[in-house]
Parts: C-alpha cells; structure tokens; sequence
C-alpha cells in the first residue's frame, strides 16, 4: 500500500532517495526528509501505539510533536515523537510494551555543548521567524530553536493565499511566505538548530536555557533574553471513540498531507467552520480526499465567508448547530455519528445520522502552548478569547518576567500575519533594549504595530482584541 | 444574522448593492466580487492596473468602479479569497463567459465540457472551456462559456462531461 499523494494541484513533494525501516521485522519503504510516523502512515500503518490501561489504539493525533499518540521505541529509545524524528535507512522501529523498557543505553552517545548568546527565540514558526530576522538584522545575536525537522511551524502546510496586505505577503501561499522567511533567515546572522526541544529554563545570574537535540545532544544557552514563540495545540472533543486513529487535529492532517504529501483517509468528516476547519476542507479536496460534510456546533460559521463559499462551490455541505456525537470503529475509524442541536446546545433526538467515513478532522480551536512560559515563572491567567492559558503580557509582547517576551499563538490565539507582526514587533523590542540600531528598531516596531493594528480592524478580531485589553490591563497591575 | 452566515453561500440578492447595473453586464467582461465581509486583506485592488477596485481600508469590502473595469481578469488570478469572477454577457447570442479561479486536478484544457456547477456546487447545466491561463503561482484561471442565463449562476466546474 502507498497513500503518497504523487501529484497535487499546488505541492510538489520532494521524494530525492528512498530508504528502508523496519517496524518490528517488517520492511517499511520510505523516503529521506519523511518523518517515522508519516512513512509508516504512508505503507497503511495507522496505529503506532496502544494505551496502557485498557490497550487502546492509538493513531497519529497532532502531527507536530505536542500530543504523545505516536510514541514508539526507535532504535532502542523509547518513547520517541514519531511524527517530529524522521527516518534514516535501516532504522528499527518497535511498538513499546506497557510503559515501555528503558532505553539501551550503549546504543546513545550524548554530546554537551555550551553557548552564550544575546537573545533565544524558541519556536521557528511565522512569529519566531520574524522575530529572530528581525533581532538579528538590527544587531542582536540570536539562537533559534525548533523541535520540528523542519522549520516555518504552520506555514509550511498551508496551500491557501494569505490575506492581509499586500506589503507584507498578502496574496502569496503559505508554503511560499515559509519560503520568503527562510531564504530571510538564511541571509540574517541568525544561529539555529532544528529538531531540538527546550526542556527547561532557569537562571544563573542570566536566563540559561537547556535544549535536547535528537535525543543526543543537550545544549545550555545562556542568553539576556528570551523570545517565546512556542504556537498553539489542537483542542480536543469529548465523543465516545475519540481516541481511535483517523481522528486526528486539523494540523495533523495538513502535516501529513501537504509536508509529508501522505493523503490521511478516503472520506472525511470535518468537525468545526472556523477558518481552519474550513482551509483544512479546501486542502483535503485538493489532495484527492472525499470531504463527506462539515459540521459546526455554532448557528453560524466561524469562518471567513469566501473559504466557506470556496468549499460549499465543491458541493460540500456546511451543517451549522450540528456537531459529532461518536465515532464508529473498532481498530479505526470506520464511521462517525453526527446530530444536531437545539438552541441550548443539546441534541436534538431522532437527528442522529450514522456517516461513513475513515477519517475525522477536529478543527475545535488551539490552546496556547505556554509549558516553558509558565515553568520559567510567567504569571498567568485563563483567558477564554485568546484560547485558554496565557502569559500575561503587555502591548510590547513583554511577560512579566524581565527580558522574556512572546509571539504569536502563544500571547492568544489568532492567525499567521498577525504572528509575523507580533514577532517583528517583539525583535524589535530586544533590539531597542539593547540600544543597537535604536532607530531603525523604533521604526520598525512603530510600522508593524501599525500593520498589526490595521489587521485588528476587522470584526473576526473583535474578541481576540477583547481578551489582549484584558491581559494587558492585567500586566499593568501587576507592574 | 444574515443567512450567508448559516449556509457559507451567497445569493444575488445579498449581493444586489454590489453587482455591476445592467446595462454595464450587457457591454461586455466585467468583474464580479463576491466579497462582503469586513476582512483584512487588498490584493485585487494592489493589481488592477485600471484603478477600478478601491478598498476604502484595508478591512472595507473592494469596491468596483465599473466604468474603469474592463473586465482583463487579473483579480480572478490573485484573489486570495478565490471569490472574483468575470462575467461577459456579450460573448454570443445564447451563452455567455464566465471566467473562474480553479486550483485543482486534472487542469481543464480548452474545449472541454464539464458539468457547470452553481454556489452550492449544484450541477445546473453544462460548461464549455473557452480558454485556460496558468499563472505562475499555480491558480488556473479557466474562462468558460455557458447559457446566457446561467451566467450569474455558475460559480465553479464539477466533473468532466466529454
């Protein structure tokens, strides 16, 4: 069996020099630059793990390293993210037993290196692309991390041209803004290491972060300041059979169908008409997937209008206050159950209707990925408009820890031209801080806020806007 | 609650303030943006080399002088929201253009009939590819000829006929 999606409307997808891994005693083929956990997808492996307690199946969830489904013991490792370690030839892959058999440990070498830096942003993503660029060109030395493969977070899986204004890549497909930053980055001064997770911060006179790299390599940067732009985590929904493979979050489908170019199921049903469920709706048609419906809880779409026109054009119907209520299956999905809802939001009896399909797709809103802000010491607070759990932080993107900012997702909850302003406007910042190239860094905050602020101005930004005022107000009282 | 919120479908009457007046459509191409919300976003108005759409900021609706519009089709190829269409009414005496922005598989080739498929992606009748530009970001711009009434109609292709 191979799901490779060998042509696509917009993608092409680069498959230079195949190898070979092993699950257990079965030869896999896969190509250099795939992750584990798309190759084996890609030969029809949908399960990579089973839950400890009651043995369930457990599938591909979040795609980007977040969400612990695909944990699997490779090489003698245990426990490592699938979905974010890509193959190398002859690679041995086993499925872990109960909780898994510690590591063989003559088989790891580990490497130590120290640095000593300026600023470190962690999260390589449209916010902390931006904002290690813009540092780096206005001065600052800047270590960036990313526990991806692959740096450019989201914007590496998105087929669709952005909006936003023309002068900052409004009209231009994600895939290709990734492009545009990285060529950026590549040009800047900037350090940056790949496929490595901060597993901590602490302090030493000055912030010192640790960094894991592959399992292999630890590195301890001591830096002045510290950019966090860590993005967001797909939400969850409570259904019966919401832990069985096939339904997976909408970044999780977009990764393993338009990075890794594997195509996720046959027919799908998308949960949520936000706009992301919507683009997901869009790029699942153009990778050749039969999307059955979406379904969306609220009385209206989320969504902006022209993505649900753009997906109700290819005949796929859009079902307002309706919203899943199982999903059918033994070892996968084989079905899902969808009802509708009444204006308190309860199901409306006899509405069930049982649908086929082999794949859901929850696009249900993303959390903040705010771990390291937290553990670092930021105050806090629950925010219900920015997604949940944030930093509190002021207008400058500033926590309330000194030096420590942040961007994007993380500061709440929004979209990708709103992130790269975030960032530049937190680069920015540091630069001014550190009093290089003063001016040109004032200017360059002033434009983005300007920018950022136009793009604030339309009614979809209402209640993000209405949660910033909040968190801002509340670092305020706090300084 | 405007019913276009509940279906993600718009209808003429939601866009009648918007479309160009009669006897514009009948002298020939013109563009039709279905765009009405207050979204941030200004390519179309940044590529009309006529100065026919202005956006009066950059989250307002584009709005269509339809005297400067010659209806070249530019803003079909770039609109992010892939929600510009040209209609030409003066094509001939029974059908009329309708030029669309496509980003799927198979890319259409000239003389092709496909199924002509309405807002809600309904079959209504047939489409004829008239003409077929590929533009360099991979957006196919697909020109093709359908009944004259149908024109404010088909919105988009679905299967190929023949």
């Amino acid at each position: 069996m191979d799901l490779r999606i060998w042509e696509h409307p917009i993608l092409e997808f680069k498959r230079d020099k195949q190898v070979h891994i092993y699950l257990e005693d079965k030869k896999i083929d896969a190509y250099e630059g795939e992750t584990i956990a798309a190759a084996l997808y890609a030969s029809g492996i949908k399960i990579y793990s089973k839950s400890v307690k009651y043995h369930r199946p457990r599938g591909f969830f979040c795609g980007i390293g977040k969400c612990s489904s695909c944990l699997m013991r490779v090489n003698g490792i245990p426990h490592v993210r699938t979905c974010v370690t890509l193959v190398k030839d002859g690679m041995r892959i086993e499925y872990e037993k109960g909780r898994g058999d510690p590591p063989i440990t003559t088989e790891i070498e580990v490497e130590e290196e120290k640095l000593d830096t300026d600023l470190v942003v962690v999260g390589g993503g449209p916010a902390g692309l931006s904002a290690a660029i813009a540092a780096a060109n206005l001065g600052v030395d800047v270590y960036l991390v990313d526990e991806n493969p692959r740096a450019g977070g989201q914007l590496i899986k998105q087929t669709h041209k952005f909006f936003g204004s023309k002068d900052n890549y409004a009209g231009v497909r994600g895939v290709e803004i990734a492009k545009i930053l990285l060529r950026e980055l590549k040009k800047s001064s900037v350090k940056w290491v790949l496929n490595a997770s901060v597993i901590g911060y602490y302090e030493n006179k000055r912030p010192v972060l640790a960094i894991a790299q592959e399992n292999r390599k630890l590195i301890e940067v001591t830096t002045r300041n510290v950019i966090v732009a860590t993005g967001a985590q797909e939400n969850m929904l409570p259904f019966p059979n919401n832990d069985l493979p096939g339904v997976y979050g909408a970044g999780g489908v977009q990764t393993l169908m338009n990075v890794y170019g594997v195509k996720p199921g046959n027919d799908a049903l998308i949960v949520g008409a936000g706009n992301v469920g919507l683009i997901v709706g869009y790029q699942l048609v153009q990778a050749g997937v039969n999307v059955k419906m979406v379904v969306e809880a609220m009385p209206k779409i989320g969504g902006y209008l022209v993505h649900a026109s753009k997906l109700r054009r290819l005949g796929v119907p859009i079902l307002t206050r309706h919203t899943i209520s199982a999903a059918k299956g033994k070892d996968y999905v084989e079905g899902a159950v969808i009802v509708e809802l009444d204006e308190n939001w309860q199901p409306v009896e006899g509405t069930e209707q049982e649908i086929d399909v082999d794949l859901i797709c929850l696009a249900v809103g993303l959390t903040p990925s705010s771990e390291l802000l937290f553990q670092a010491g930021c105050e806090k607070a629950y925010i219900p408009e920015l997604g949940g759990p944030v930093a509190i932080h002021n207008e400058d993107l500033e926590t309330t820890i000194d030096g420590m900012y942040l961007a994007g997702d993380v500061s709440g909850i929004e979209e990708a031209s709103t992130a790269m302003m975030e960032g530049r406007i937190a680069g920015a910042n540091v630069a001014i801080e550190f009093g290089k190239e003063r001016s040109r860094a004032e200017k360059l905050r002033e434009e983005s806020f300007e920018h950022l602020n136009a793009l604030r101005k339309s009614p979809f930004s209402e209640r993000v806007l209405k949660g910033k005022e909040r968190v801002w107000k509340m670092w305020r009282e706090l300084k | 609650m405007s019913n276009y919120e509940a279906t993600g479908v718009l209808t003429l009457e939601d866009l009648k303030d918007r479309l160009p007046p009669k006897e514009r459509l009948e002298k020939g191409p013109v563009a039709i943006i279905e765009c009405i919300q207050k979204i941030p976003c200004n390519p179309c108005a940044h590529v009309c080399r006529f100065g026919a759409i202005k956006k009066p900021s950059l989250v307002e609706p584009p709005e269509v002088d339809y005297d400067k519009c010659t209806g070249c089709g530019e803003c079909v190829a770039v609109c992010p929201g892939l929600a510009i269409f040209v209609v030409n009414l003066k094509y001939r005496e029974e059908e009329a253009l309708v030029t669309i922005p496509y980003e799927l598989l198979p890319i259409p080739e000239k003389g092709e009939i496909f199924e002509a498929l309405d807002r809600e992606g309904k079959p209504v009748g047939k489409a004829r590819v008239v003409s077929v530009r590929r533009m360099k970001d991979k957006t196919t711009v697909v020109t093709i000829a359908v009944k004259k009434d149908l024109a404010m109609v088909v919105r988009n292709i679905g299967r190929k006929i023949e």
